[in-house]
């Protein structure tokens, strides 16, 4: 067994199990740290397939920004734990038969006999100047141009649903008018109030 | 090197022009969504009346491409043919008649904002580019797009706790549908390394595919269909439909149950009809299975609805049946009979949901069985109206959704499947049952309350062109069916 192999069935055994400590894991913040590391498996896997940017900008983005933001949210939200669980033992017979069924018929058609080094040749190795940004890059500018701009449409959704959904009505808010503080006059502020002097302090 | 590499990408941005509907609607979209900012409370009328005119001007740009030679552009991702212009038309004026209604209801329960109409414009944009997809890239793409813009359109009534439970349902399990789906393109991609349609149309049709490659086709194939399946609420991947329907909005839920099926059926035909036609035999048993399901269970359990939102949901799953059913036959006259019936539902749809709109109140929505008691005395021409809406969803003569139904058996007939037609039948006539419930709750059940209309004249004049329409496109079913045949 090569070394190469050794590194793809250690990553491959963290991201099953952290994926699976992941469901399991009754505790939320727990759970999204399982994902974190499942995410940085994941990386190992493409880097060891040569797609280095990609795996990098899983790193940075979604174990970065997306799982930091997830857990701020968990911190935030206080999620119950019990109520969730609460019918996870009454389904729980039947999911795992049909999970078993389904993981039966996955593995007799994406078994070795179908996706083996025999039937599929390994991909060809590229040398060590081969860069992989460039050719991402050539490819997603020019041939994958419409999809690209399609991406960008989600986004903007994705803004527009944001703040359709989280923006309240105007009420409520403390926030500063410019115009009135700018045309205050000095009457406005101070009120000069004129009190009767002590009468009999009159030193 | 690079400059060398790019050569070999030529790109004439004359061929832009097939694509001009989409590009004026983004346009459009972007141009409406700044100009809402800047509308005094007064004005926001304005939204509405300029999302009506983007939407007509890009049905007019499509109308105009219809009859154009059939063009694929942006590297075999996109392509413009008879079947994409005139969706795209059917679309553009489904959605317009669909603004009309909900521009009422809107008001009515103070829902009226201007992100409602740009989200429309967004989920119609995202169909637009599923209807034009000619890769697996794009039509999944365009099935987002069009997904989150429903999503935040269910949630947008975000003070009722159904319509948010609704959204959140929605969500959750079109995620998972959209994995399946992804999954079975990922299976699809990597046996045949092409994401185009004609690639693996090419490659699934090779008369010396291995066993090991079918094999694998197949396993895609499984996936695909299930994405499908839940995309068009077929049984048993229905669950979602009732309780989104009768959850959201009825402005969001009329628009979620006709524009977005136009869309789900020309994924449809692009997958499975162009793509995988090779597969036709593994495909259409599966479809068989859906489709007898599908419309056993929505017709029997419709009869025991009492919320008219609700007994329409069971209805679309019956309809969504017959749909499958034509694509079962394996022929291209199959296909079409399908297609014309998309059309037809959504014509009735449209209909069906105008009419719950117009009985609307403030603060109230009509839309329990009984709130149709007596409405012959009080509005005899909306219940003639809503008598032909529900006679046609029926499947009762002249009325087109007759000949929907009849095209559709006619196919499965001449396939060959004579006992599928015979209980297809059975349960259409047992379906009968709660669309004559409706009509009998009209003119033969007393008035609890006295019902008054107070939609707006255009809303009631464009409602009832719409149902009068139903009785007059039954009158020439064949000139319909033979537009519908000559898309595929």
């Amino acid at each position: 067994m090569g070394s190469e192999q050794i590194i793809f069935y250690i990553l491959s055994f963290w991201l099953v199990a952290s994926s699976l400590a992941m469901i399991f894991s009754r505790n939320t913040a727990k759970a999204a740290l399982f994902l974190v590391l499942a995410f940085f498996s994941a990386a190992g896997i493409w880097i060891l397939l040569e797609a280095e940017f990609l795996a990098i900008t899983l790193i940075l983005v979604y174990v970065g920004a997306v799982m930091v933001l997830f857990l701020f949210i968990i911190k935030m939200l206080n999620v119950d734990k019990s109520t969730v669980r609460a019918k996870f033992a009454v389904y729980l017979p039947i999911g795992l038969v049909v999970a078993a069924i389904i993981i039966a018929e996955m593995a007799l058609v994406l078994g070795p006999s179908q996706f083996g080094l025999d039937v599929v040749a390994a991909p060809q190795r590229h040398s060590a100047d081969y860069s992989n940004i460039t050719e991402l890059a050539l490819q997603l500018y020019t041939v994958y141009v419409y999809p690209f701009e399609l991406a960008a449409i989600l986004l903007l959704i994705a803004i527009i649903a944001a703040i359709t959904l989280v923006h309240r009505k105007e009420t409520n808010r403390k926030k500063q008018s410019i115009s009135d503080q700018v045309s205050v006059k000095a009457k406005d502020r101070v009120r000069v109030v004129s009190i009767a002097s002590n009468a009999k302090g009159g030193e | 090197m690079s400059v060398e590499s790019l050569n070999l990408f030529p790109f004439d941005s004359s061929s832009l022009l097939v694509a001009l509907p989409e590009i004026f609607l983004l346009s459009a979209i972007v141009v409406v969504l700044l100009l809402d900012l800047f509308l005094v409370k007064n004005f926001k009328q304005v939204t509405y009346y300029l999302t009506q005119v983007s939407l007509l001007i890009t049905g007019l740009l499509a109308f105009d491409l219809i009859g154009h030679a059939e063009t694929i552009i942006f590297s075999n991702s996109f392509i413009l043919d008879d079947m994409a212009s005139v969706f795209k038309v059917f679309m553009m004026g489904a959605t317009m008649v669909a603004m009309v209604y909900s521009r009422h209801y809107l008001v009515q329960h103070s829902l009226f904002r201007g992100e409602f109409f740009v989200l429309v414009m967004l989920s119609v944009l995202g169909m637009m580019v599923m209807v034009s997809g000619y890769s697996l890239l794009t039509l999944y793409l365009g099935l987002e797009i069009m997904s989150l813009s429903l999503y935040t359109l269910i949630a947008i009534a975000r003070q009722r706790a159904v319509a948010v439970e609704a959204a959140l349902k929605y969500f959750v399990l079109g995620a998972i549908s959209s994995g399946l789906l992804l999954y079975g393109m990922s299976m699809i991609y990597g046996i045949s390394g092409g994401l185009n349609i004609s690639d693996i149309a090419a490659f699934a049709s090779n008369s010396d595919l291995s066993s090991r490659e079918a094999l694998i086709i197949n396993f895609g194939l499984v996936f695909l269909v299930i994405g499908i399946a839940f995309k068009l609420g077929a049984v048993p991947f229905h669950n979602w439909v009732p309780d989104v329907y009768q959850g959201s909005p009825t402005a969001v839920t009329m628009f979620l149950s006709t524009v977005p099926k136009i869309a789900a059926v020309a994924m449809l035909v692009r997958i499975l009809v162009d793509g995988l036609s090779a597969m036709q035999p593994y495909w259409s048993d599966l479809f068989m299975v859906l489709a007898l399901l599908s419309i056993a269970l929505g017709s029997v359990v419709a009869l025991m609805q009492t919320n008219i939102k609700r007994m329409l949901a069971y209805s679309t799953i019956s309809h969504i049946g017959f749909i499958m059913l034509g694509f079962t036959t394996g022929v291209v006259t199959g296909y079409g009979a399908s297609v014309f019936y998309i059309l037809v539902y959504v014509l009735m749809s449209l209909a069906a949901f105008g009419m719950i709109i117009l009985l609307n109140k403030k603060g109230f929505e009509a839309d329990l069985i009984s709130d149709y008691k007596g409405l012959s005395k009080s509005s005899p021409w909306f219940a003639l109206m809503m008598l032909v809406v529900m006679l046609s969803m029926a499947g009762v003569p002249p009325f087109i959704g007759f000949y929907s139904k009849f095209f559709i058996l006619q196919q499965v007939v001449s396939a060959g499947f004579v006992t599928i037609a015979i209980i297809a039948v059975v349960f259409a006539v047992i379906s009968a049952y709660y669309y004559l419930q409706i009509i009998k709750s009209m003119y033969f059940d007393e008035a609890d309350k006295e019902a008054t209309i107070f939609a707006p004249m255009d809303m009631q004049l464009v409602l009832s062109i719409n149902a009068v329409l139903i009785l007059v496109v039954g009158l020439f079913p064949d000139f319909w069916m033979k537009l519908a045949l000559s898309l595929l």
